[in-house]
């Protein structure tokens, strides 16, 4: 399959595997942000391939993981409301609030139902005009373009049963939370590719310069993968500290500058909680006030309890890279998919999810 | 035979024509369905008695049984439809134990307003594929839910098969040093299923798998094989089949991703919903287990059916991971048994 197959092939995946063995001279720890990167890693096993002293920790940019109970148990509670048509992307469904997940929801006889893109919902709203439809927009700034274009549609067109409610976070504030802790062990990260795709390079540049870590941005197969560790081993061994495209297949370095448009004319920057991680400041978005109108967070007074999360869920120290899925003693025995204490377990992307899932 | 058969079809229904709840009633609009649809479709002269119970000959062989449940949304998709599915599925659920079918029921529960066009394409289509897998439906049932209670029609299929081989054929059989072979591509039942009923659309139509498996199975004993075990590939995939396998006999699979054979269309659909077509399902796929000697055999006449059918891994003694999967780099990695459907992922 083209654009596949050549990011998979094994003669090119062994070729850049001897170079990063004759490259390291000592051990490094490098972060991968994105969750997508961490499921191939651990699929592909690039990991068992990697000289022994390169030690890859998984980075928090798995957005179903980070996404607050409080903000889970928001959305359970509006799928209980009769008239709400309840709509999310497949795995939200599963990741456990303090009263159960989605799918608990919809056997309650809430209305919850699976979409691919924010757009169907609109769809579906016009279809039921007696009803309440609400999107659960949750994502990194991949997805903010086409919840900022849903809603823009909505407005233009005049559909008025139509909301969303917004858990949108972003990369940098994050990386900036990470780097700024004393526990921090991260030398070097691979950027999240399709991140960048929207966004360019230029929010790394003072990360980069602050933090003295090279910042490389990285696609997600095998391939790919190997390219943007090369690439970052290689300024860690010549003590540099620089943002780097290695993905140039899909990133420019300006980004898409007509999807941040969008966004931008729909959303502002907030403070925004992050499971296992706490508050970050400016780290997501909200919907501006001139689109009040398709907040669910306005147009529906909140029911959701507060928060009461588990003491034995490790997630919070795994999704900032202290630990290893399965250094958690609750991974596997008492957290599985089938009963996830922490979203990190439920997700396609989350970090012990890929672990139980490749990794046993 | 197959292409005349609608023409045999007695009951021209008119377009406007739908199942009410009478037709459940146990009364003369309920017979009439019986009359004007079912019995000509499924005549036989067991089913002709009109009996309360169906009395069949007594086998020489021990037999087999088996029951399915089909409730797939949309009724009529791709490659197939739930009539086609409802004797596919109980048929080869049958010849997996290496039994020759013979006898079927079928149960429908239909949903009030459910268009009688539907209804009797659903049953020539089940008769079609009934008369090609050589087997008599010889009992049924029908009953009618109101409007908003089914999906227009569920159908039970059991189904009664007469072993033809002596040695068991079953995941006890499985030995540590067999090889596993499969049967052809993987993926298209469940792909072409999500992309009708979610409206995706890609480049070109992917049809289901949805087929008898009688001719390949039938090939295989005839061949005088050492069958350790069959096993059709249907909800959970591949994935679901062997780690099933692997729990039931103790024992250990390795998998060799790179002879698992996906069609470009299908590995496209799965690249683009974040699914691993591994544990897509399937309607017209099996695995078998032997002894590896009698592999290259095996093989030889799986691709008189499915040129892609592929020799994909071995069995070994129980070890740590029940299923792994091998890949390009000679890196390994567990197949994982999932806990339930795979959800598409957000980016």
């Amino acid at each position: 399959m083209k654009h596949l197959d050549e990011y998979r092939d094994a003669t090119s995946v062994r070729r850049l595997v001897s170079a990063i063995q004759r490259l390291v001279t000592r051990p490094w720890t490098i972060m991968e942000i994105c969750g997508g990167q961490t499921h191939a890693i651990v699929r592909f096993g690039i990991d068992q391939m990697l000289p022994a002293g390169i030690t890859l920790i998984h980075g928090p940019g798995c957005p179903v993981c980070v996404t607050p109970v409080s903000m889970i148990d928001r959305a359970i509670a509006l799928a209980g409301r009769p008239e709400v048509i309840l709509c999310s992307y497949g795995d939200m469904l599963r990741v456990p609030g303090s009263q159960g997940d989605l799918f608990s929801a919809k056997a309650r006889g809430g209305d919850v139902r699976m979409v691919y893109s924010p757009l169907d919902c609109l769809a579906i709203a016009k279809k039921h005009a007696d009803r309440q439809v609400v999107f659960f927009a949750v994502g990194f700034e991949t997805t903010a373009p086409v919840h900022a274009l849903a809603v823009r549609r909505a407005r233009d067109e005049g559909v008025e049963n139509f909301s969303l409610l917004v858990s949108q976070v972003l990369v940098p504030p994050a990386i900036e939370a990470l780097l700024s802790s004393p526990h921090s062990k991260v030398q070097g990260f691979l950027a999240a590719g399709h991140v960048c795709t929207v966004m360019g390079l230029s929010e790394y540049l003072p990360l980069a310069r602050r933090f003295r870590v090279p910042m490389v941005v990285t696609g997600f197969e095998p391939v790919d993968l190997l390219r943007g560790l090369l690439a970052c081993l290689q300024q860690l061994e010549s003590g540099r500290a620089e943002v780097e495209n290695a993905y140039e297949r899909a990133v420019r370095e300006d980004g898409n500058p007509s999807a941040r448009q969008w966004m931008e004319k729909v959303f502002c920057v907030t403070d925004r909680e992050w499971r296992g991680i706490g508050c970050i400041p400016a780290s997501g978005y909200r919907l501006r006030d001139e689109f009040a109108a398709w907040d669910a967070e306005r147009r529906f007074p909140s029911t959701a309890r507060s928060e009461t999360l588990t003491t034995e869920c490790w997630s919070g120290r795994v999704l900032q890279g202290l630990c290893k899925p399965v250094e958690c003693p609750a991974f596997a025995t008492r957290c599985t998919p089938d009963h996830p204490l922490g979203a990190t377990m439920v997700s396609a992307e989350g970090a012990c999810a890929a672990y139980y899932r490749y990794r046993r | 035979m197959d292409a005349d058969f609608a023409s045999q079809c007695p009951a021209p229904w008119a377009s406007s024509d739908t199942v009410t709840l009478a037709h459940g009633g146990g009364g003369s609009l309920g017979q009439r369905l019986l009359d004007r649809l079912f019995r000509p479709h499924f005549s036989n002269p067991v089913l002709a008695t009109a009996h309360d119970a169906s009395v069949l000959p007594n086998p020489a062989a021990a037999i087999a049984v088996s029951t399915d449940s089909f409730v797939v949304r949309p009724l009529e998709f791709p490659g197939g439809d739930i009539g086609h599915l409802a004797i596919c599925g109980t048929v080869n659920d049958l010849l997996m134990a290496g039994a020759r079918p013979r006898w079927l029921s079928a149960a429908f529960i239909l949903e009030e307003g459910l268009p009688m066009t539907t209804l009797a394409r659903v049953v020539a289509s089940m008769a079609r594929t009934a008369r090609r897998a050589g087997v008599e439906i010889v009992t049924g049932d029908t009953k009618v839910v109101d409007r908003g209670h089914g999906d227009g029609i569920y159908i039970n299929t059991t189904g009664i098969g007469v072993l033809t081989s002596q040695a068991p054929i079953a995941p006890s059989s499985v030995q540590p040093g067999d090889a596993i072979l499969l049967s052809g591509d993987l993926g298209r039942h469940g792909v072409a299923i999500l992309s009708v009923r979610e409206g995706l659309k890609f480049e070109s139509t992917i049809e289901s798998d949805c087929d008898l498996l009688l001719e390949p199975v039938e090939a295989l004993l005839r061949a005088g094989l050492d069958i350790h075990c069959l096993r059709d590939l249907t909800r959970g995939g591949l994935g679901a089949a062997l780690h099933e396998i692997a729990a039931t006999r103790q024992v250990s699979i390795d998998i060799d991703s790179e002879a698992v054979p996906v069609c470009e269309a299908v590995r496209g659909a799965c690249e683009v919903l974040g699914l691993d077509p591994l544990h897509v399902a399937n309607e017209g796929r099996f695995v078998l287990f032997l002894p590896a000697t009698q592999a290259g055999e095996a093989l030889r006449i799986l691709r008189q059916f499915r040129a892609e059918a592929s020799r994909i891994g071995s069995v070994r003694p129980l070890a740590t991971v029940p299923v792994s999967l091998r890949n390009a780099y000679g890196t390994t990695r567990v197949l994982p048994y999932l806990s339930g459907e795979q959800l598409p992922r957000i980016c």
